[in-house]
């Protein structure tokens, strides 16, 4: 076929380009994706965070090389393939929405290694990645439910896709435990970072008697229009968003992706590199709970930083039954917990939020 | 003391010298931008205008031109046809959207049956009427109740793109992908796949639909009645109805035309480049093509020239980008920049820059 030639072609390009590493002992050239600015103080700001961690770490071992502001779809596989071309050795492409484009260029780029941030394809060579950040939600939850007068909790949210809709879940679920008479409001942005979308939303949210804001978009907008409006708290996201606290920032959920990165880079200098699929959480350090503030009652941090490091442990799962789906149905039994699968594929609510998944 | 004269009528060497001046100066005050940012100005105006074509990948970014260019060019032929009758669609991205879902949908439909000859031919249908049928709502609109279409084509993008997000979410979602959402990759399609039709060229049918595109408009501009009337409709609207131009027929024909471009260029791209029905599938060609259709004075030709001009600054922005580590909106301003002095010196065209004292007569 006309076009597995082209592909072995460049490959084989691709090859010469990128001169085997070990012997010309050129440094391992690794090139980030990303899907906002990296100035967006969130989920992009913590990639590059953890792409500057990476050249400190190895120093004049590893070049790194990123491109922001990436659109999800043909112009990814475009700056993927740019990437794989000038020599990239290994490439994060740090969002879901590039989960096909870079399917499609590892397939073309064999000999390079790619690892895809939050999605659920793998190929030889592809390793996909990411972090229990639903962990986080159950703490953040907790504090919420605890935090709130109105018993309205605003919930700014992104896609509608699995990561999205756990997070919703499990931070509900602690929610509800902490405070039965907790409800939740939910908006789709749909957008990961658009500071005037989530600030509208954050403004009608509070319109509407929310006085707790969770968020599941990158910029620090939100936090603002909250400090605006006085008395709403809020979590940071993906950051730390700390300059926004003691108020109305209360505490947040870090991605610290910093080690993963540093791990998988030693692997192919090391030659070791193998397509994998990580999932890690709190306990390993991949999902971090910022300061709780001061403007949280001493108990409820208590309570919440045991929770956290339950979660930690391993001794608790934020998904232990009895739990309902919303429609009333069974999901699970006393004691049990969710496995990874219902998990990864989630897409449904559980039982007492209002509101449908959008379809 | 430099002052304006106007001409009496538009210099035509102005009018195809400024944009090459727009070029040039974009070049100056960007490099002078890079600097600024500590790259060295020299080396990014090379990997942004030249690299792609001569660089060392140019093998690859060559065929780039073509994908990022084809889509460009097509939707902005369309729209170049109302701009010089006076009929603003500004909603060709909602054209591109609508021309994608519905091509894609009849693709979706017929899946997985496998003549080629049958699925591809009606999906390419199905692009060019959904784009058409969008474009005419504002064209009815505005026939019938005289309502601005410059507003309601625009409005109507913010309509298409949440008829997008359901149809990624909903009706045309993936049933084998685990509850994401995003509709099944077309290329992996062979019966609806527009793939390069030469491995490595960048050509697919899209390209070959914007380059058919620029012929017909030239020839409709230059030999066609109906050219004569959008000609003479823009200069010059009151004698366009005496010369018996019928300006309800003329409106739903721009728009109409445009319309169904702009959703063939979306059905090549969500068949091709892009693959699948995503919640951001679009990303900005309907209102890119707007600048194409003017950097190239609305001339099928020019627009031929302008949609690669402007190709190669994305191309070359994205890889100054990757190489250089410049910042995405620093390859932003540098387009905008192109935009501004395009407009800048078009005064050039009908005015004359004069030195000294005004006479007086």
């Amino acid at each position: 076929m006309k076009k597995r030639t082209f592909l072995a072609s460049a490959a084989a390009a691709a090859a010469l380009i990128a001169a085997n590493p070990a012997l010309a002992q050129d440094p391992v050239k690794v090139g980030f994706i990303y899907v906002g600015p990296i100035g967006d103080g969130g989920w992009t700001y913590e990639h590059d965070q953890a792409r500057l961690a990476v050249e400190e770490h190895f120093g004049d071992q590893v070049e790194t090389i990123y491109q922001e502001s990436v659109p999800e779809g043909a112009d990814a596989e475009r700056a993927l393939t740019q990437m794989a071309l000038q020599g990239a050795d290994l490439i994060f492409t740090t969002s879901f929405g590039y989960m096909d484009p870079t399917i499609n260029v590892a397939a073309k780029f064999p000999d390079v290694k790619f690892e895809h941030a939050t999605g659920y394809k793998t190929a030889d060579n592809v390793g996909v990645y990411s972090a229990r950040f639903y962990e986080g939600r159950a703490v953040q939850g907790h504090i919420a439910g605890k935090l709130t007068q109105s018993n309205k909790v605003g919930y700014i949210a992104s896609f509608p896709i699995p990561e999205v809709i756990r997070g919703i879940n499990s931070a509900y679920i602690h929610a509800k435990k902490a405070n039965p008479d907790v409800e939740f409001a939910i908006v789709w942005a749909y957008t990961w970072f658009d500071p005037a979308k989530e600030a509208d939303a954050a403004k009608a949210l509070i319109e509407q008697g929310a006085d707790v804001i969770l968020q599941h978009t990158d910029s620090t907008a939100p936090q603002a229009a909250a400090a605006e409006a006085g008395n709403v708290y809020t979590f940071g996201q993906a950051s730390d968003m700390a300059e926004y606290a003691p108020m109305p920032r209360v505490s947040s959920i870090i991605d610290n992706w910093a080690p993963y990165y540093i791990d998988r880079v030693q692997a192919v200098i090391d030659g070791t590199w193998t397509s994998d699929n990580t999932w890690d959480g709190i306990g390993p350090g991949m999902v971090k709970i910022g300061e709780i503030s001061d403007a949280v009652p001493a108990e409820v941090k208590a309570e919440a930083e045991a929770l956290r490091d339950s979660i930690a442990a391993g001794e608790y799962h934020p998904f232990t039954g009895p739990l309902k789906k919303q429609d009333g149905s069974d999901w699970l039994a006393e004691g049990e917990t969710a496995d990874d699968g219902t998990l990864a594929g989630m897409n449904f609510y559980v039982e007492g939020i209002t509101g449908e998944i959008p379809n | 003391m430099i002052r304006l004269e106007k001409r009496p009528t538009p210099s035509r060497v102005w009018a195809w010298a400024t944009p090459v001046v727009a070029v040039l100066a974009t070049m100056v005050a960007g490099g002078i931008m890079f600097a600024a940012l500590g790259k060295n100005p020299v080396e990014a105006i090379r990997t942004i205008f030249w690299d792609p074509i001569l660089g060392e990948y140019a093998f690859y970014y060559r065929g780039q031109l073509l994908v990022k260019a084809g889509p460009l060019i097509l939707i902005a032929v369309g729209l170049s046809l109302g701009f010089r009758a006076g009929i603003w669609n500004i909603g060709a991205e909602g054209q591109y959207i609508i021309g994608a879902i519905c091509g894609a949908a009849v693709g979706l439909a017929l899946y997985p049956l496998e003549a080629r000859w049958l699925v591809f031919p009606l999906m390419i249908a199905a692009g060019a009427l959904g784009g058409l049928l969008w474009a005419m709502i504002p064209g009815v609109l505005k026939t019938r109740f005289n309502t601005n279409e410059i507003l309601v084509s625009l409005l109507l993008v913010y309509v298409a793109e949440q008829i997008l997000a359901w149809m990624a979410l909903g009706p045309l979602r993936n049933p084998d992908g685990s509850g994401f959402p995003g509709s099944r990759n077309l290329r992996q399609y062979e019966a609806a796949a527009n793939n390069e039709l030469i491995a490595g060229s960048g050509m697919h049918w899209g390209v070959v639909a914007a380059l058919i595109a620029v012929i017909f408009a030239y020839i409709l501009l230059s030999r066609h009645l109906m050219g004569f009337h959008i000609r003479l409709a823009g200069q010059s609207p009151r004698a366009a109805r005496f010369a018996g131009v019928n300006p309800e027929r003329l409106i739903l024909f721009c728009l109409g035309i445009s319309g169904a471009l702009a959703g063939l260029a979306g059905l090549f791209e969500v068949a091709g480049p892009a693959g699948q029905i995503s919640i951001d599938f679009n990303t900005g060609y309907g209102f890119t093509a707007i600048i194409v259709a003017f950097l190239g004075r609305l001339h099928p030709i020019g627009i031929l020239l302008a949609g690669l001009l402007m190709a190669l600054t994305y191309i070359g922005g994205e890889a100054a980008q990757a190489t250089m580590g410049l910042p995405a909106a620093a390859i932003q301003a540098f387009q905008g920049m192109l935009l501004f002095f395009l407009l800048g010196f078009d005064v050039l065209t009908s005015f004359r820059v004069r030195l000294g004292r005004e006479a007086h007569a």
